[in-house]
Formats: structure tokens, C-alpha cells, sequence
């Protein structure tokens, strides 16, 4: 009997844990090590941050459906890999440090043949002086954070009822952030929350954020037929911020988050700031910070993860400037070089660099969003590795065999933009390749009759959909398989 | 506040006429666009 070992059960995690005890029954064992008790439908936490949803209705505990569908769970945070074992034994561990109230802070070596890394990303705080809703702004990246800031978004909301006019700040809180579609969703449904609550007169809605220009979304906008045209997403994007009267600054860095206030640098360098009454701003993401030690029990971190902390597999990851940058420099089995027991994937996984064009300021600040790793991408390159995975462990394969690179995947994004069954709207954006392709599409690097978007009903209904069908394939339900990645 | 104030940021981009913006929320129109869009969303998931 064989152990695959998964660590963190979020998007990717839950899907490679379901699909790899689906595949190798009771022959083999699937071990799931996450340090929340709590799976939660992250996409949804928006909804939660305006208080059109509950966390309750974006969560539910892991252990029950663990124990119905035969998977082994630690609620503990990985703390470092050892791939090559210790002194003691030459078998393959993660230490790891429990985090249940009735194990809370004992380590213990969790043993693997097969290890897979999808622990998503660190939400980095830290890297802007005030971020963070433990300083001065808040977030809506976990579902305790979205709760709270649905509370402050009630108190502004409150003294507009009064008569207050009060500005409202969304959308990155630093140059390197990722994830602007997230803040986007945010932006409109709290204009949506506010014009359903009669109080959009009173609010000065500013959007904040690092890409070159609106529309941008880490994945330098995208080109759709429209109207007789081809046009840049950049128009849309900016079409639907006029028609729902909102600011937007871009290309910026912010340094500090102060109370009231947000200090940023743009691309030209110029130090300016915003005055606020509500900031909810997203933090850069880096890796989780896992260790690694070799047999000697020497420091091999940066041989399995790259600096930022995502682990590295099979990208080209040599440095190159934008025009030399090509499809084949994204992994295709997200398997570690040198551990070749060793995957990674979701957000966990090192990308070989940007999607959008790097923007250095004039004083030498990166201003550019690093690449978006979403939901669809991460739940299909999950399954494709954890397939590869189980057909070696039924010795069906020895090598992995199924490809998920995001150059030859497509996605589809739906972006909510005010809830409401009737009078709700969402942006529905599909995108084939992610990562543009200039020589197989010089123009506009994608596919346009696979990539396309529009705003409207439909896409909400889409939004709500998935809410329940991920949810309900995330509990392991009946034929949970027919819900797609 | 007119959303057109010249040489702005919201001077430039278009904004949808009433009829676009009474088709995103058109029950009918938006049944029809939910087919459609699924279909979309169907054949992007049969790329991989
Ligand atoms: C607010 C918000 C809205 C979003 N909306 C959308 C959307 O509409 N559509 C879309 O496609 N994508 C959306 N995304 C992106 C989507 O949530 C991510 O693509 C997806 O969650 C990535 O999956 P993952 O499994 O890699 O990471 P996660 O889902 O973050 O899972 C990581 C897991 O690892 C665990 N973990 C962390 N540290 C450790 C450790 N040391 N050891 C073990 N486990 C650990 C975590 O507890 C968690 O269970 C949104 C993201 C945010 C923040």
C-alpha cells in the first residue's frame, strides 16, 4: 500500500483528495493534511463581504466528508518536506504541526510516496506598512475576513442613511497583488449593495489598483469581437465603471495604509494618496513558506521552491525579457525536477513569470500584476495531476503522462457585479489560451471565437450555479464527478 | 453629476444605450444568454 500525501484542501487540494480516492480505492491510502477544520467556497466570499451571503453558506467541516469518503485528515499546517527522509529513515516525510483545539501546536512526520502541494497562497500583509484588516483596511480573502468587513461596510452604509457622504476605496494594496478580479467582484457588488440600500448618491466610489489599465486582470486584458469590432477588454471595463460612476486609479503601488488614508506611487513615480472612509484592499500572495531538508537535514528550500515561496516544477523558469517570453515556459505536469514524487499545483506552484507585461516606476517599483491562478485552472490542473499520479501508483504509467499547461487550457471567469436574482448582473468572460500566444495568434495572442464576455442576468444565475454545484461536489455528494473542474 | 465631465477619466469610454442595458436584465433575453453562455463555458471545460 502506497500514501499520497496532499497538503491543504482548498480548490485544488479537495479535488485531487476526491478524485484520488476515487481512483485508488482502498488499495492505496490519501491523506489530506489542511489547518482549517472548515472547506470554503472562496469565490463566494464576496458575497459574504456585503452580507448577501452568510460564511455559513460558503463553508462546511472537512472531517464528515473525509470519513464517508475514506480520506485520512490531519487538521495541521504542513511545516516543512523532507524528501529524501532524515538520519533515521530514507522514506519520504512532511512535519507537520496539528492545529485542532485538542492537538494544538504538536508536530508529528507524515510519511508520503507521493506528495502533493496545494496549499494555495500566504495572504502577505506584511509587504505593505497598514494592510490588512488586523491595521487599517480589510479584505475579503478568507470568509472571517469578508464577515467582518460586511459589518464595516454596514457602519459607512449606516451614516450614509444618516446623511454622511463617505469614499469607499477597493482593489489592490500593493504592486505585486493578483487576484484584481476578486476586488473587481467586491467593487460592484458593494455599488450594487449601496444603490439596493439608497444610499450610492452619498458614496464616492474610488477603485485602486496596479494593472497598466482597467480591464487588465493579470492576464493583459484580452481582445473579444464586439459590435464589428475587436476590441481591448480595457473598453468594456471602463465602460461599465462610467456607467456605474466609479473612479479608478491605476498603475499603482500603495506603500502604506494609514486610517483614512492610503499612501501609493505610481508608474511615474509621483507619491500620492487617497482619503477613505472604507478600504477593502487585497494583499499580494506569496507561497506558504514550507521548508525543505535534504537526508542531512541540511536547508534545500530554495532547490524545491522558488523565492516568493511557490513551489518549483517543470516551467522554464531562466530569466527573459517580455518578447522572448513563450507558451512552452508554463509547466505542463507541475512535477518538481528533482523530486520527482513531488507536484504541485493551484496557486502553490511557482509560475515561470507574468502574464501581463512587467512595469517598472521610474524609481525602480515593480508595478505589474503577477499571474492570476484560478479557480477552473486550479481544480482542472489538480485533476490531471493527481490521474497521473494514481495510474503511476497502480503501476499503470511511470511517468506522468496528462499535460494540464495553462497555455493550452482555457478558463471561464464569471464576475459578479450585484446579486440579485431579477435585477442582478455578472461579467462572463471566457479565455482561450490563458497565456497568450503570439505566434499562433499574433493579434491578439488568444483564440477570439473561445474568448469572449459580456455583462448581464444570466451571468449571476451562472455565479449562483456554481456556488451550489462546487459546494455540493466539494461535500463528495452523488455523481459529485459530473460537476466539472 | 453628469458622468460625462470633458477631458475626465469617464469622458471617453462607452456607455450602454437604455436597450442594451434593458436586455442584461430581459428575463427572456437573459434565459436565452444563460443557454448560450453554458454552452461557452461547456465547450471550454471539453478543452481539457
Ligand atoms: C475573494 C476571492 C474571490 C475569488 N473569486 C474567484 C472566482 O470568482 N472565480 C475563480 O475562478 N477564482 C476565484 N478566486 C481564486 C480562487 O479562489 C483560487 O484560484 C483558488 O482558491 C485556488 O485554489 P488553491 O487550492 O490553489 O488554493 P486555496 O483554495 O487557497 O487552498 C489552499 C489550501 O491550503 C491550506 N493551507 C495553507 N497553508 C497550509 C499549510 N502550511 N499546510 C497545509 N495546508 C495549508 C489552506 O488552508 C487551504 O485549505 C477568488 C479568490 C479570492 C481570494
Amino acid at each position: 500500500m502506497a500514501r499520497l500525501l496532499i497538503l491543504g484542501a482548498g480548490i485544488a487540494g479537495q479535488t485531487a483528495a476526491l478524485h484520488a480516492k476515487n481512483r485508488l480505492g482502498s488499495e492505496h491510502e490519501v491523506v489530506v493534511v489542511s489547518p482549517n477544520s472548515q472547506w470554503n467556497w472562496i469565490p463566494s466570499n464576496i458575497w459574504v463581504g456585503t452580507g448577501y451571503m452568510k460564511a455559513e453558506q460558503v463553508t462546511f467541516p472537512l472531517a464528515p466528508v473525509y470519513k464517508k469518503t475514506g480520506v485520512t485528515f490531519h487538521q495541521a499546517k504542513a511545516v516543512s518536506i523532507h524528501p529524501e527522509g532524515d538520519e533515521t529513515t530514507a522514506q519520504p516525510f512532511v512535519t507537520v504541526e496539528y492545529t485542532s483545539p485538542e492537538q494544538r501546536g504538536t508536530t508529528a512526520n507524515v510519511t508520503y510516496d507521493y506528495l502533493i502541494n496545494s496549499t494555495g497562497p500566504k495572504l502577505n500583509f506584511g509587504a505593505t506598512k497598514g494592510l490588512g484588516p488586523e491595521a487599517n483596511s480589510l479584505s475579503v480573502c478568507t470568509y472571517g475576513h469578508a464577515d467582518q468587513t460586511a459589518k464595516a461596510l454596514q457602519v459607512v452604509i449606516d451614516r450614509m442613511k444618516k446623511g454622511e457622504p463617505q469614499t469607499l476605496l477597493i482593489g489592490t494594496g500593493h504592486g505585486n497583488c493578483t487576484c484584481q478580479g476578486a476586488a473587481f467582484e467586491y467593487l460592484f457588488n458593494v455599488e450594487y449593495e449601496l444603490r439596493r440600500q439608497q444610499v450610492r448618491d452619498k458614496a464616492r466610489i474610488i477603485w485602486i489598483s496596479n494593472e497598466q489599465e482597467l480591464g487588465d486582470f493579470g492576464m493583459g486584458g484580452m481582445f473579444i469581437k464586439r459590435g464589428g469590432y475587436v476590441t481591448h477588454s480595457r473598453v468594456f471595463t471602463e465602460s461599465l465603471y462610467t456607467e456605474r460612476g466609479i473612479e479608478w486609479i491605476t498603475q499603482a503601488h500603495v506603500k502604506e495604509v494609514m486610517p483614512g488614508e492610503t499612501a501609493y506611487e505610481n508608474l511615474d513615480g509621483e507619491e500620492k494618496s487617497v482619503k477613505h472612509d472604507f478600504a477593502m484592499l487585497l494583499p499580494p500572495f506569496s507561497g506558504v513558506g514550507l521548508k525543505a531538508y535534504n537526508k542531512a537535514n541540511e536547508d534545500i528550500t530554495s532547490e524545491l521552491f522558488a523565492p516568493n515561496g511557490f513551489m518549483l516544477v517543470d516551467g522554464d523558469y531562466t530569466k527573459k525579457p517580455y518578447e522572448a517570453w513563450k507558451p512552452e515556459d508554463w509547466p505542463e505536469t507541475y512535477q518538481n525536477p528533482k523530486y520527482k514524487n513531488i507536484f504541485a499545483v493551484g496557486i502553490a506552484f511557482a509560475p515561470p513569470h507574468a502574464i501581463s507585461k512587467p512595469m517598472i516606476s521610474v524609481k525602480g517599483t515593480p508595478i505589474f500584476p503577477t499571474p492570476p491562478r484560478t479557480g477552473m485552472p486550479s481544480g482542472v490542473m489538480a485533476r490531471q495531476v493527481t490521474y497521473n499520479i494514481t495510474d503511476m501508483m497502480n503501476g499503470k504509467e511511470t511517468e506522468p503522462t496528462r499535460k494540464a499547461s495553462l497555455a493550452h487550457m482555457g478558463a471561464a471567469c464569471i464576475a459578479s457585479a450585484g446579486a440579485n436574482f431579477l435585477h442582478g448582473t455578472a461579467v462572463s468572460m471566457t479565455v482561450y489560451p490563458i497565456i497568450p500566444d503570439f505566434e499562433k495568434y499574433p493579434d491578439t495572442g488568444r483564440e477570439l471565437g473561445s474568448t469572449s464576455g459580456e455583462i448581464g442576468l444570466a451571468g449571476h444565475w451562472i455565479k449562483h450555479l456554481l456556488h451550489y454545484a462546487f459546494i455540493y461536489k466539494a461535500k463528495a455528494n452523488p455523481f459529485w464527478r459530473i460537476v466539472p473542474e | 453629476m453628469s458622468i460625462r465631465t470633458p477631458f475626465e477619466q469617464t469622458y471617453y469610454p462607452p456607455v450602454p444605450t437604455r436597450l442594451t442595458q434593458f436586455f442584461r436584465t430581459n428575463l427572456i433575453w437573459q434565459f436565452f444568454r444563460f443557454l448560450v453562455l453554458n454552452i461557452k463555458i461547456l465547450r471550454m471545460v471539453r478543452k481539457h
